[in-house]
This record gives C-alpha cells, sequence and structure tokens, in this order.
C-alpha cells in the first residue's frame, strides 16, 4: 500500500502537467490554426516570428 | 473594438507604434501560398511582420502605418498573386474567439478529470473484486472528490448558466436535466464518501461533462468558422474608392474609411462605394443589384445613387451620404428587422427534443426514487437509483447528435462552395417545399449578352465591336464578346471618344470607305426613330448613314433549367418573383421551366407573396442576390444568396453558395435533408440506448461504471453515424 502514496501522486502531477501543457499551447494560439501549422512543420526555411501581439 | 488601431494624431513618424491589420486572402490554399504571402509582406519596407492562418484564410501583419498602410499591402499580396482585402476585426469577432478558448480550457479540464477519475474508479471497481481494503477504497473516493469538485464547478458552468436562463424564462431545455443530473450526482457521490459508501458517481458525472462539452465545442468551432469565412467574403467584395481630397488630389481607400460628405470618383464600369448624389457628371446606372431591373437608369447631377449600382457611363463624382438619410435602405432595413424577428421564434430540433425529453427525465426520475422509497426501501438507496436514471438517461448523446451531424454536413458543404452561417440555417433548409426564385443575379448570370448575333451583319458587328472595344460599359463588353464569339478579329479603332448618357463616336475621315461619323450608343444618339415594341438597346449607325438596333439579355445561368427541372421532380414547388419588366420575366420564366412567375415587384410586394405562401402552409426557401431581395431573404423559412450578392442580402442569407452554378442549391437541400434525418436516427440511436438502460436503471441493477460506459458507447456511436453524412452519395428525391 505504500506504494500508492508516491504512486497517486506521480499518476495526478503527470496528469496536471498534460492540462498544463495544454492551456499553455491554447492561450499561446496554437489552435488558432490547424491547417496552416500541418504546413509549417514541412517548411525548412528559418521559423517565422510567432503571430503579431498587441501592443 | 476594432483591432486595426490608427495611429494617434500628433505622433512623430519615426516614433509611431506599429499596428495590426487583418487581411483576408482568398486564395491561399497552401503551405507554399502561406509562405508567399508571409514573404511577400514581410519584405516590404515598414512590415515588422506577417503572419498567414490557412484555416482562418487571413493574414496578420504588424506595421508601421506612416510607412505602408493597409490599403499598401493589399496591393502587395495582389502583386504577388493574392486577392485581399482588409478586414476589420470587430467586436462580434473578439467575442467569439475568446468564447473559443473559453469553451477549449472547460474541455481540458475536464478531459483531465474525467481521465484521472476514471483512473481511480476503474482501480476500485477491480479492487472491489479483489483484495482492496475499506480504507484504501475511501481514500481513492475522496481522491476522486478532490479532482471532481472543483472540475465539475469550473466545467459545467455553461450548462448551469443556460439552464438557469432557461428556468427563469419558465421552459425547459437539455440543460436542465443535464446540470440536475451532475449536480445530484456530484453532491449524493459527495456524502456517499463522507459515510464511506460504495455508491460513488464521480466519474459518471465527469466524464458526462466531457462528453457534453465535445458536442458544445463542435457547434461552436463550427459557427465560428462559418461567421469568419462570411465576413471575409463581404471584405473582399467591399473593394476600394477613389476619394477626391478638397484639394482636387486623389487616393484609393477602403470602402468603409468613407463618411459623409466625402467626395468619391467612380471610373465606368465601377460600382458605387456609397450611396451619394452626384455632383459633377450624367449617364447611366445599372441598379439591378438594387432594384433587380436589367434596364438601367439615367441620373444626372443631384440624382441620389446607391452602393453596389454600377456606373455605365463616364466617370461619376458623387458626394457620400449617410445611408440612414437614404429612403429605400430605410425601408429595407425596417422590413427586413421586421422579418427577422419573426424567424427568432423558430425552435431548433435539438431544442424541440428537449421539450419533450426533460420532462420525461424528470418524472422519470421522480417514479424511480417514489417507488424504491414507497417499497420500503431508505431514501439513500431510492436516490441512488433515481440518479442512476438521470445519469443514464442524461441526453449526452441527444446533445452529440445534432452538433456532429451540422459539423459533418456543414464541412461537406464547405468543400461544394456552399457556406451555411445561420446556426439553425440547415435545420430548416431541411423543412423546404418551396423555392423562390430571384431573376437578375440569381437565376440569371447578372451581365447583358447580346442577342440574334447571327441576324447581324458580321460587317456591322465588326465596326460596332472595333468602336466598343475602347469603352468599359457591360453593353460594350458584350458587343465586343459576341463579335470575338462570331470568329471577327477586333481591333480597337482609332480616335473614339467617349460621351457620357449618350455613346461612342468616332470622326470618320472622308478617305475612308463610308466616311462619315460611325456612332454608338442610344437611340437619340444614333438619330434612330425607335418603335415602340423595339427591344433594343444600343443603336449603331455606320459611317454611311444605316443604323442597326443591337438587342441584349440577361442570359439565364446554364444550369437554372436543370435545377429548375430536378427541383419539380422531387416535389417542390417554384416560383419567380422579379423587379423586372414582364416580358424579360416572362422569358425567363419560360426559359427556365418555372410556371409560376411575378414581374414589377417591389420588396413589400415580394414579402407580401411569402406571407401567402406561408399562410397556406408552404414553407419556403427564397434564393435571390438584390438588396430588393433582402427583406424577402430575412422573411422567408430558409434563404440562400450567391456570393456575387449585395452586402445586405449576404447578411440576411442563411447560406452563401459560391461559383457561377445554381446546381449547389440541389446539394444544400439534398445535404440539409439527409443531415435532418441522420439527427433523427441519431434520436433513435440514443433513445434505443436509454430504452435498454433506463428500466435497468430504475430496478438498481446498473452500477455507476456501466452507467459512465453505456453513457460513453452512445456518444461514440452517434458521432460515427454523422461521419458517414461526409462522404455519403446524395441524390435529391422526393
Amino acid at each position: 500500500m505504500t506504494a500508492l502514496a508516491w504512486l497517486i501522486p506521480c499518476a495526478l502531477l503527470l496528469g496536471l502537467l498534460g492540462l498544463a501543457a495544454f492551456l499553455w499551447s491554447l492561450n499561446t494560439g496554437q489552435f488558432e490554426d490547424l491547417d496552416g501549422a500541418s504546413w509549417r512543420a514541412l517548411q525548412d526555411d528559418e521559423p517565422t516570428p510567432r503571430g503579431p501581439s498587441l501592443p | 473594438m476594432v483591432l486595426t488601431m490608427r495611429q494617434p494624431a500628433g505622433t512623430a513618424a519615426g516614433a509611431s507604434p506599429a499596428v495590426m491589420t487583418t487581411l483576408a486572402v482568398e486564395n491561399m490554399h497552401c503551405g507554399g501560398c502561406m509562405r508567399k504571402a508571409e514573404a511577400a509582406l514581410s519584405a516590404v519596407p515598414g512590415v515588422g511582420s506577417a503572419r498567414a492562418n490557412l484555416s482562418a484564410r487571413r493574414v496578420m501583419a504588424m506595421h508601421n502605418p506612416s510607412v505602408v498602410g493597409a490599403a499598401d499591402l493589399v496591393d502587395v499580396l495582389g502583386r504577388a498573386g493574392f486577392k485581399a482585402a482588409e478586414i476589420a476585426e470587430d467586436g462580434a469577432d473578439v467575442r467569439a474567439k475568446a468564447a473559443d478558448q473559453d469553451i477549449l480550457k472547460r474541455l481540458g479540464v475536464a478531459g483531465f478529470a474525467a481521465a484521472n477519475i476514471m483512473l481511480l474508479s476503474v482501480s476500485v471497481w477491480s479492487g472491489a473484486a479483489g483484495d482492496m481494503t475499506q480504507s484504501a477504497q475511501t481514500l481513492f473516493h475522496w481522491l476522486s472528490a478532490l479532482i471532481a469538485l472543483p472540475a465539475v464547478a469550473y466545467a459545467g458552468q455553461p450548462f448551469f448558466h443556460s439552464a438557469v436562463q432557461a428556468l427563469r424564462a419558465r421552459r425547459l431545455n437539455m440543460d436542465v436535466p443535464i446540470s440536475l443530473g451532475v449536480m445530484l450526482a456530484t453532491a449524493m457521490s459527495l456524502y456517499q464518501t463522507m459515510r464511506g459508501s460504495e455508491q460513488v458517481y464521480f466519474d459518471a458525472a465527469v466524464t458526462l461533462l466531457f462528453f457534453l462539452l465535445v458536442g458544445r465545442t463542435l457547434d461552436q468551432r463550427m459557427r465560428g468558422r462559418a461567421a469568419g469565412a462570411a465576413a471575409n467574403l463581404l471584405g473582399l467584395r467591399s473593394a476600394a474608392a477613389t476619394v477626391v481630397a478638397p484639394d482636387g488630389s486623389t487616393a484609393r481607400v477602403s470602402t468603409r474609411m468613407l463618411v459623409p460628405g466625402t467626395k468619391v470618383l467612380t471610373a465606368t464600369g465601377e460600382r458605387f462605394a456609397a450611396d451619394g448624389r452626384i455632383v459633377e457628371g450624367c449617364g447611366e446606372v445599372d441598379e439591378s443589384l438594387v432594384t433587380g431591373e436589367t434596364l438601367p437608369r439615367t441620373v444626372a447631377a443631384g440624382s441620389v445613387v446607391y452602393a453596389g449600382t454600377v456606373n455605365l457611363s463616364g466617370p461619376i463624382l458623387t458626394e457620400a451620404t449617410a445611408t440612414d438619410q437614404n429612403t429605400l435602405l430605410n425601408e429595407i432595413a425596417r422590413l427586413m428587422s421586421a422579418a427577422e424577428q419573426a424567424r427568432g421564434r423558430y425552435v431548433r430540433l435539438a431544442d424541440r427534443a428537449a421539450q419533450l425529453y426533460a420532462p420525461a427525465v424528470h418524472i422519470l426520475g421522480l417514479v424511480t426514487f417514489l417507488g424504491w422509497l414507497l417499497t420500503g426501501h431508505g431514501w439513500e438507496t431510492a436516490l441512488t437509483a433515481a440518479i442512476a436514471v438521470l445519469i443514464i438517461t442524461c441526453p449526452c448523446a441527444l446533445a452529440l447528435a445534432v452538433p456532429a451531424v451540422q459539423v459533418a454536413a456543414t464541412s461537406r458543404l464547405f468543400g461544394n462552395g456552399v457556406l451555411v452561417k445561420a446556426p439553425d440555417g440547415l435545420e430548416r433548409l431541411a423543412e423546404v417545399d418551396t423555392v423562390v426564385f430571384d431573376k437578375t443575379g440569381t437565376l440569371t448570370l447578372g451581365e447583358p449578352v447580346l442577342v440574334e448575333t447571327r441576324a447581324l451583319n458580321h460587317n456591322v458587328l465588326e465596326r460596332a465591336a472595333a468602336l466598343a472595344a475602347a469603352s468599359r460599359h457591360p453593353y460594350a463588353r458584350a458587343v465586343v464578346r459576341a463579335a470575338t464569339a462570331a470568329g471577327l478579329s477586333v481591333r480597337p479603332a482609332d480616335q473614339v471618344r467617349e460621351v457620357p448618357g449618350c455613346g461612342l463616336e468616332r470622326i470618320g475621315s472622308q478617305a475612308q470607305p463610308g466616311g462619315g461619323h460611325e456612332r454608338l450608343g442610344s437611340a437619340v444618339w444614333c438619330g434612330a426613330a425607335v418603335p415602340t415594341l423595339e427591344t433594343a438597346q444600343v443603336w449603331y449607325r455606320g459611317g454611311d448613314g444605316t443604323i442597326v438596333g443591337l438587342s441584349f439579355e440577361d442570359r439565364l445561368r446554364a444550369d437554372a433549367a436543370y435545377v429548375v427541372s430536378r427541383l419539380h421532380d422531387a416535389g417542390f414547388a417554384t416560383e419567380l418573383l422579379s423587379g423586372d419588366l414582364v416580358a424579360v420575366v416572362e422569358a425567363a420564366a419560360a426559359g427556365s421551366g418555372i410556371d409560376h412567375w411575378k414581374a414589377g415587384q417591389s420588396p413589400v410586394d415580394k414579402i407580401a407573396r411569402l406571407e401567402e405562401l406561408k399562410a397556406t402552409g408552404r414553407k419556403v426557401l427564397m434564393v435571390g442576390d438584390g438588396l430588393n431581395d433582402a427583406p424577402a431573404l430575412a422573411a422567408a423559412h430558409a434563404s440562400l444568396s450567391p456570393t456575387t450578392a449585395a452586402d445586405i442580402s449576404q447578411t440576411a442569407a442563411d447560406a452563401l453558395v459560391q461559383g457561377e452554378r445554381l446546381t449547389p442549391v440541389l446539394e444544400t437541400l439534398a445535404v440539409a435533408r439527409a443531415a435532418h434525418r441522420m439527427a433523427l436516427q441519431n434520436f433513435a440511436i440514443a433513445i434505443g440506448y436509454n430504452c435498454v438502460f433506463v428500466p435497468l436503471a430504475m430496478a438498481g441493477i446498473v452500477t455507476p461504471l456501466i452507467a459512465a460506459v453505456a453513457m460513453s458507447a452512445s456518444s461514440i456511436a452517434v458521432t460515427a453515424n454523422a461521419v458517414r453524412l461526409k462522404t455519403k452519395p446524395l441524390e435529391l428525391t422526393q
């Protein structure tokens, strides 16, 4: 049973990490252009700066 | 809020802040286009960065407006081969984006909670059969509660708000049983957890929320995509206007920048960018987009011209007037808002289902509770069974049934060039049994074609075309097209003069055979005596004094007759309502095979006719493009517009059809009907699940885990069924 004491927090932490990653990607606009993103992966030039943000 | 922020006055040019401009780019289809557009913009001095969004077909550019303006960016993209236009991201756009983000966040939280609680639940349920101790089980339940409570409180909010709103209005919608089920299940589970009981439902409550949020997200994304695409279309159509400054200098600006009092110069063949009063110039104006009439109207200084009409003769200088001073537009706006209010009362399929379903669910839950209580079981057992019923019946599949079908249907239509704008548009389209067409620009192409070319002397046609080549007048262009089609080589004549309001003239030299003046234009200008029954609109007078009349007609779209006959085969009634003259409308009706037609219809007449049809129990689909059709489009049960339609008509229509063909009308009706059938199928699947599991739940046999699994399975079944609509071959039948 002692295994549970660290396994459960581990599981929860990993889950929360996944959630945090999702929220981060959402806030940085990574879901705004799903069609374009798949093409950008194939472009081999310098990555363009991320979308313009309001001043 | 307008994201395109203008530079505040008085800022030094060097230190002026960069602004962000959003440009709609029509023909950007792949990664290559995206890169090309970005590269073209980034290369311009004064542009900080440019980023394309392929899904939205837009490019956002940061630029310094004192170095390079938005109009220049459009020009740059134009030179790179893209059709672009500046888009004002207004409040609705920003709100839609925020709502999209919000629902995705809630979906993420619900997904995380559902996965983790399910993990714990599966351990408990498999452990219960094995050697799990009571204390470990209670620990797992507490952990589930710890995750579930905040997750339900956060992710359930859209449903709770909607349920409260419905209850306040003394209605029941789908969200009432959802909210009740989720809240009761959570509260009951918390109570059972405190008591250390086994009957804990956190997993079911949170999984339910997750699936429901998937449906909500699909619905919202679909609407956002349609709204964005419609905004792009409108932006691309409203081209720039030539503004004349008080000092006489001219500049091209976006039509949105026009304010009352601005002097606008409209060249021959251009559309007027704004309503205005003519200051200088005279001539003819094609008002077919506004009135539906194909014969041009003669205007002179002081006349009022409407945005969207075409200047047929020489350049005209107008002073823009505010649209609300304009009686015609005023009238149309008033008619439209009245018509739209009437349509606002339409109840969507899912809500109609909820009106039947929600009371049934509540009654079943109550009967279960009372049944168990009255047969001598404790209130806890009774409540547990009642919650199981609520969870099983929770309209998860019902809430997914319609959005999933609509997403599949709209994306299929999107691929075929039909843009469904109204959220309930598909449902209303499915109920249509009568199709009413407008003539000009809808059934016809909206541009003149020279008729009886064969009867014309080729020599005359060649001479007329040589004159016409110098003009951008639609009739002149039609003459050139006819000459080219007849196999003649069109060589533009020298020294052709265009006289506004009259026509074209070439002063012949005596050395040439026939000598004399040649003229192409109005009857008076050419000195023709016009017989009353003559249909010719343009006359040609040769150097030798021969006078020939040239007739034009607005030709039917190539597939108009086919579409009408297919509609008749499928049992639809058709009708033609036009603002044009009797003879022209009669010919168009005969050509397309429509039996019932009415000519000379004003916007009020059109609405009256639609009301008449409605009174006889008909559900009318209005297909129209003109400004004069806008009220009828709003008043009809459902409406379609070509993307060449007036802005106000595009806004009023439920769906927009791209391209030169009418056939997408058939596809739209077929898909709408199939979507309706499929939504009903999905309801049947969802209700079928309920019929199996509700009696089990009422009998208290269903464990929370089985409830959660059954619910998920029915959700997946309805989604899988809906996806079939994307590829299924469809025919419009009775």
